[in-house]
């Protein structure tokens, strides 16, 4: 309840003239470079939402037309203008002539790196490693379609039986269980002659039984002693390197069922000048042949 | 308005009201008079010297070779490099950077203690730009009198023309400050000419008008408040004086009791107010030791004038330290009324004991840091090396069965020239390392070349033959040597495998 203005008869200051039980209250105003910085900001306030996009609707932009958005499309436009020379010149390039200059080679394993967290290394980890179950390992020095700059580019480019492109890496390992081509014995005894291979069989009358049985249904693709085939995919067995898993029950599983990895094409969805970086990054993750 | 309250429970009923006090005192300007003497021409030196060395500096040139600044004194920002002359530091050895201000620390700490506030009163730029902004405006307005009475007067034409004058001309020198200050962050013609052009870059014009800014706003405006309010060093510079120390002291055993000239039974002081008027903090010396005061000793200067005008010797005002003070008033005390007390005051000084625990302690401080420093910047490394080691993939497995680790080796050649280095692995136990891009010499051994002034990155490859024996993790290092066979750096790092 307002009551009259006085002063204060103690402190000399003026009340509000607000009284609650007796209580009278003191106006003491705030500083005036506080009430001054408050107005300012008001007014600055005011003019922002004028001049800048303040509201949430679509076309709300301010009288300046500005727009994070556009903002951010020109910055990336102008990044993009800058790096274009260089991308033409890696564009045109072979990886092989990229690796051997020592500046395109900085720039493409520079953007190799961004772009293979961006597109392979959901599959294929942050640096390559891998992961058991079908998703090889690009720092190693086991290769399925070829670890050459061209042969890396060609399997990125027309990816991996995905149906995507005519050149598509493909190939299919028969169901030996499943299509009736081998009984369950002889694929745990072909699988232990697997393991032999690289030196790692348990089982030695087993394993001798499995020998005939790979060269008769094994040996076109993998090779006499597994050495494995790079033109169709097959993978070398006499390493101590396993896709799917080495031990006899994953061995067993993949003759009895067959294994197929799939990769997508990533010539359709990526710059040429990407898919050469990618090739240049990857054969220098430490398993590139030459 | 904040205000004290007033103890009202406390007071006993029908005693007066106390005198509401405010807690904010307005302040007082001050209008400093000219003065002139020994101290005064101590403090023009220095003040010539300190600006002269600012505007100088950057403009020294000094040839570092193709490539390199050529500045002197530059600290670049862009390229994290700061030179100094011979000296040029990388962003990681900022340390020394620190160590030149706990230098500068402990150097404020002996002067302190020998002389008392030295460096307030002659050498901090705060104080040597307030004595430039007022010599100007003694220029253009005049002397404390006229000063004074131009404030109160109204404004008109000539006070108008005056006080613009005075304006500008600190804004001109403000400008030349802020200006000179931008030329230590980059190279001073190139940024002269592009500021006069308008074609220098915003952060040099944003830098340029903070410390015009700040120089105007100090120096022409705060003063003295900045000494007394703003600065934490008066706070507690007390905590390095003692009663040895040389401070500005006003002999109050000689000059009390203060009165007229030729009255009988009076001390020299003739309450002239002159020691005040000169004062450029606006105290009274002859209250004692206080928080404002400087120690600049214009003080000194006025009253050694007076003194000689009133033919008394000089020295009512002097550097001089409490403990002789002390002995000065008792000696004064001794003497029995009439007999000239002067001769036996003075006669009680002794000289100050300038070595005393206290500077002993902050010269050997001193001593201790500067040394450390020195040591630190001659065993300095021209070439350092770092390792960083692959986390993913933490090991490789190979098709033979060996391990692989990755590493990226990141080569700092701190010097002007190319240098190629031997670099090679130390392990318990045979690896076989491969440089990417390295030159092979011998087994494994690889020579690398790195670029000068820059770092240089190579990545390596680590690998374990399939028949040594495993180990989770083997302690490693990388070593680098230079053409003389001298470890030139060499760092640790692990090679990490399967567990065994």
């Amino acid at each position: 309840m307002p009551t009259k203005i006085e002063k204060d008869s103690l402190t000399g200051t003026d009340t509000t003239g607000h009284e609650w039980d007796g209580l009278r209250e003191l106006n003491t105003p705030l500083p005036k470079w506080w009430l001054y910085t408050f107005y300012a900001c008001i007014v600055f306030a005011a003019v922002y939402v004028v001049v800048y996009p303040a509201f949430p609707f679509q076309g709300a932009t301010g009288l300046t037309g500005w727009i994070a958005r556009e903002a951010v499309v020109d910055d990336t436009r102008n990044a993009q203008a800058r790096m274009a020379p260089m991308m033409t010149r890696i564009r045109e390039a072979t990886p092989q002539q990229i690796a051997d200059d020592p500046e395109l080679r900085g720039f493409a394993i520079a953007g190799g790196r961004i772009a293979f967290a961006n597109n392979c290394a959901g599959c294929h980890g942050a640096g390559g490693q891998g992961a058991v179950g079908g998703f090889p390992s690009l720092a190693d020095d086991d290769w399925i379609w070829g670890g050459q700059h061209e042969a890396i580019r060609a399997t990125i480019t027309h990816g991996v039986r995905a149906g995507e492109s005519d050149e598509e890496r493909i190939s299919m390992m028969p169901r030996f269980l499943a299509d009736g081509v081998l009984t369950l014995p002889q694929v745990r005894d072909t699988a232990e002659y697997v393991l032999s291979l690289a030196g790692q069989a348990t089982d030695v009358a087993a394993a001798g039984r499995g020998a005939e049985l790979f060269t008769e249904n094994c040996a076109a693709c993998h090779g006499e002693r597994g050495e494995g085939n790079r033109d169709v995919g097959a993978p070398r067995l006499s390493d101590r390197i396993w896709l799917y898993g080495g031990d006899k029950a994953s061995i067993v599983q993949t003759i009895a069922y067959s294994r197929a990895g799939v990769m997508p094409a990533w010539g359709p969805r990526l710059d040429p000048a990407i898919i050469n970086m990618l090739t240049v990054y990857v054969h220098a993750l430490g398993g590139g042949e030459n | 308005m904040s205000t004290i309250q007033p103890k009202d429970r406390l007071r006993p009923a029908g005693a007066p009201t106390p005198a509401v006090q405010p807690l904010y005192a307005d302040r007082q300007k001050v209008y400093p008079k000219a003065v002139a003497g020994p101290v005064r021409r101590a403090k023009w030196v220095v003040l010539a010297l300190c600006l002269a060395a600012y505007y100088i500096v950057p403009w020294l040139r000094w040839d570092r070779g193709p490539g390199a600044a050529d500045q002197a004194v530059l600290v670049d920002i862009a390229n994290g490099r700061l030179f100094f002359f011979f000296i040029e530091i990388w962003p990681q050895e900022v340390y020394f950077l620190t160590g030149l201000l706990v230098l500068g620390a402990i150097g404020l700490f002996v002067a302190t203690s020998l002389f008392g506030r030295v460096w307030c009163g002659f050498a901090c730029p705060q104080t040597v730009w307030t004595d430039l902004f007022m010599w100007v405006e003694r220029q253009i307005q005049g002397d404390r009198n006229e000063r004074m009475r131009l404030d109160k007067a109204p404004w008109s034409p000539s006070k108008i023309r005056k006080k613009v004058l005075t304006h500008a001309a600190w804004l001109l020198i403000a400008a030349a400050t802020g200006g000179a200050w931008i030329m230590y962050f980059n190279d001073a013609p190139t940024v002269t000419w592009e500021v006069l052009t308008g074609r220098a870059s915003l952060e040099v014009y944003f830098f340029f008008a903070l410390f015009s800014g700040t120089t105007y706003l100090l120096a022409g405006w705060a003063r003295e408040q900045v000494c007394t309010y703003m600065c934490p060093w008066p706070r507690f510079q007390a905590a390095m004086l003692d009663e040895n120390s040389l401070v500005v002291t006003y002999r109050e055993w000689r000059g009390e009791p203060r009165g007229k000239w030729k009255e009988e039974g009076i001390g020299d002081c003739v309450d002239c107010r002159a020691c005040v008027n000169v004062c450029p903090t606006g105290i009274d010396i002859r209250d004692g030791q206080q928080l404002e005061c400087i120690g600049c000793g214009l003080c000194i200067d006025a009253c050694d004038d007076i003194m000689t005008r009133l033919e008394r010797p000089k020295g009512l005002v002097a550097f001089e330290t409490l403990a002789n003070l002390a002995a000065s008033t008792a000696a004064a005390k001794a003497v029995p009324p009439g007999a000239p007390r002067l001769a036996a005051g003075m006669a009680a000084r002794r000289v100050p004991r300038f070595i005393r625990p206290r500077t002993v302690l902050y010269a050997a401080l001193l001593g201790a840091v500067a040394a450390v420093m020195l040591g630190a910047f001659l065993l300095r490394e021209a070439v350092t090396l770092s390792v960083l080691r692959d986390r993913a993939p933490l090991f490789v497995t190979l098709s033979d069965g060996s391990i692989r680790n990755g590493y990226t080796l990141k080569i700092a050649n701190k010097g002007r020239e190319v240098t190629t280095l031997v670099l090679e692995i130390v392990a318990p136990q045979a690896l076989h390392m491969q440089v990417q891009e390295g030159q092979v010499m011998d087994g494994n051994r690889f020579a690398v070349t790195t670029r000068p002034d820059g770092i240089t990155q190579w990545r390596v490859l680590v690998t374990q033959p399939d028949s040594s024996p495993r180990h989770e993790s083997i302690d490693i290092t990388f070593r680098l040597h230079d053409s003389d066979g001298r470890i030139a750096a060499s760092a640790h790092s692990v090679f990490l495998g399967p567990k065994p």
